[in-house]
């Protein structure tokens, strides 16, 4: 009798930790936040002292041009580094597609960039790009062509290329690892049928790699819109606004312009857009996945 | 593609081993840079060619070395104390989460008390959340509601103990970054352990309970064993996050909490940089990920493709 009791417990001491631990750190959290959002309050008071404004922020932030600014640029900053480093990742993919000698050690190498904090990081790229002392103005110097100010007039591509060398291999390495478990037989039947290169990898390989391409670049543009320390230690944010994405100026609106109600509505913005991102992909990966079973079920009814 | 003699070719290797300076390059550079002085690195007359210097080291570790560095008459960077408690905070938040998040998994998978699309999807919202955004309400809550009524029996007790004024606060304690990043985490943990657990044999458990195990001793002496790969990768991932994290560090800790990344961003936000000390410490800083990466890059990509292509 006190076994069965016991097996029966069993999943619910397992899960409790868990659940207990998400539901005090995240989740009251973020309901913490919502309510928050709906006030007026700054960093001295508690929550129950600050005054409730209803939907003030929202159409405060609405209405900013700031906020406008920041968004366009956080949705750029998305949308180029996913793109690029989609495409340059796939493409390094498929190239080094073959039997390298020292392939680990070459993986090791490349994942390097991702395991280094964000904050060094940024630090690297700052040096780098120093309009002075930084390497590639002396690069530029050297072999005499004009110094460019990458941290000023090109602040966003700058950040944008220091991203791309951190994440790129990340892409490449879930790419390569989806090629090369690719079922054999069917490149086989296209070599045979006489396939040139491009069209294999334009009909056979890119749409078996399809799902995991797609996770993989919902998991970056997740990721993209989290990056803060790397251009918070590049740019501040600067010049002007040109390199603000969301999460560094909700950051900033709480802690230097202590406005606590207004970054809770500005991060419940973020979280509505990543939220839709989010559904939008998945289902469309349903969607995939239903016609990838359905197209199946044809090519076995025909054999 | 692959045609036969294309493994001799040399442009290919010529791409390779572009590829491989260009993600090493800017790390060889910061380590050498780190060993110059701040005069060899303005004027820069000598890449490769200058007098390696432990200065800078000295100068980032003053407060724990056992002896005075002699170029230094007072010591501003308080580096060693920032090191021990990232190492604290990192290590714990790792061990803690290892744990709690192999449970949970392991009672997804085989009590199936939830489907699995449930929790891969949960896992992937909880996922999205930026750091960001759980500022402003852990900021508020960890320094207003997470806190020990001074005038109850542990909270006076600690007051007592360590001194101060009003209430005994979640903020600005290591428990209280503990505790965020172990939330943080765990959605991340139990996704790629659940993948691992998937494929540990079921007969396997059976037999160990027909032999007279209970469920704790299935788990701690079977399944835990065969999934020490995805142990592994999760234990790397989840100390990367802990000991590079920055925003969410700066706004729970203060001056004797303080983790390496807020000191490292708060030396880079002044106006004159030193770039030498600045780089050393950002070396201090990336040695442990570094060295985590030349022992395990392959429970690594495992990991990365585990939360990837099995999601």
């Amino acid at each position: 009798m006190r076994t069965a009791m016991a097996n029966r417990l069993t999943p619910y001491m397992f899960m409790a930790p868990a659940a207990i631990i998400m539901a005090i750190a995240l989740m009251y959290p973020l309901g913490y936040m919502v309510w928050g959002s709906f006030r007026d309050w700054n960093p001295s008071q508690t929550i129950g002292e600050a005054e409730f404004v209803g939907l003030k922020n929202y159409i405060f932030l609405w209405n900013d041009p700031n906020f406008h600014e920041s968004l366009g640029v956080t949705l750029r900053f998305a949308f180029f580094v996913v793109t690029i480093e989609m495409v340059i990742g796939v493409g390094l993919a498929l190239l080094l597609d073959r039997e390298i000698r020292g392939i680990s050690l070459l993986r090791t190498m490349f994942i390097l960039p991702m395991m280094i904090a964000p904050v060094v990081v940024g630090l690297m790229w700052r040096y780098m790009y120093h309009p002075t002392v930084g390497t590639f103005n002396r690069f530029l110097d050297s072999i005499g062509l004009p110094r460019v100010d990458w941290l000023g007039d090109y602040a966003l591509t700058s950040v944008i290329i220091a991203d791309i060398w951190q994440w790129t291999p990340f892409i490449f390495i879930l790419s390569l690892a989806a090629l090369q478990s690719l079922p054999r037989s069917a490149l086989e039947a296209a070599r045979i049928d006489g396939a040139t290169g491009w069209q294999q990898i334009i009909h056979i390989k890119l749409p078996l790699m399809m799902p995991v391409l797609i996770v993989t670049a919902l998991l970056r543009l997740i990721d993209a819109f989290k990056v803060l320390e790397v251009i918070l230690v590049m740019t501040e944010g600067g010049p002007g606004l040109s390199t603000e994405i969301l999460a560094l100026r909700i950051s900033r609106t709480a802690t230097e312009f202590r406005e606590l109600g207004v970054a809770a509505a500005m991060s419940n913005y973020l979280l509505i857009l990543l939220l839709l991102l989010t559904v939008g992909m998945f289902a469309f990966n349903r969607w995939q996945e239903a016609r990838a079973a359905r197209l199946n079920a044809l090519v076995e009814e025909e054999s | 593609m692959s045609t036969p003699n294309s493994r001799a070719n040399p442009a290919f290797y010529a791409v390779i081993a572009l590829l491989v300076f260009m993600s090493v390059g800017p790390v060889i550079l910061m380590f050498m840079n780190s060993f110059k002085l701040d005069v060899d690195i303005i004027s820069g007359t000598s890449g490769l060619i200058f007098m390696p210097t432990i200065q800078n080291y000295e100068q980032a570790l003053c407060d724990v070395l056992w002896y005075e560095p002699e170029h230094l008459d007072f010591c501003s960077l308080k580096f060693g104390g920032a090191f021990i408690n990232s190492l604290i905070i990192a290590l714990i938040s790792t061990a803690l989460t290892l744990v709690i998040g192999c449970m949970a998994a392991y009672a997804l998978v085989r009590f199936r008390f939830m489907g699995r699309d449930t929790v891969s999807l949960s896992t992937l919202m909880v996922r999205m959340v930026p750091p960001a955004v759980l500022l402003v309400p852990v900021f508020g809550l960890w320094n207003n509601e997470f806190c020990l009524d001074r005038d109850g029996i542990i909270g006076g007790a600690i007051r007592d103990a360590f001194g101060g004024r009003g209430d005994v606060c979640l903020a600005g304690t290591h428990s209280g970054i503990i505790l965020i990043y172990v939330a943080m985490n765990l959605p991340f943990v139990i996704w790629i352990l659940q993948s691992f657990i998937v494929q540990v044999p079921r007969s396997l458990e059976e037999a160990a309970r027909v032999d007279g195990a209970g469920p704790f001793q299935v788990f701690f002496k079977v399944v835990l064993p065969l999934i020490k790969p995805g142990l592994a990768a999760a234990a790397i991932f989840t100390f990367r996050i802990a000991w590079n994290e920055y925003l969410l560090a700066s706004a729970l800790s203060d001056r004797d909490t303080r983790t390496v990344p807020i000191l490292i961003v708060n030396n880079m936000s002044e106006f004159n940089v030193e770039w030498g000390v600045i780089m050393a410490t950002g070396m201090l800083l990336a040695i442990p990920p570094i060295i985590f990466t030349l022992l395990a890059s392959r429970q690594i990509i495992t990991g990365m493709t585990a939360g990837a292509v099995k999601g």
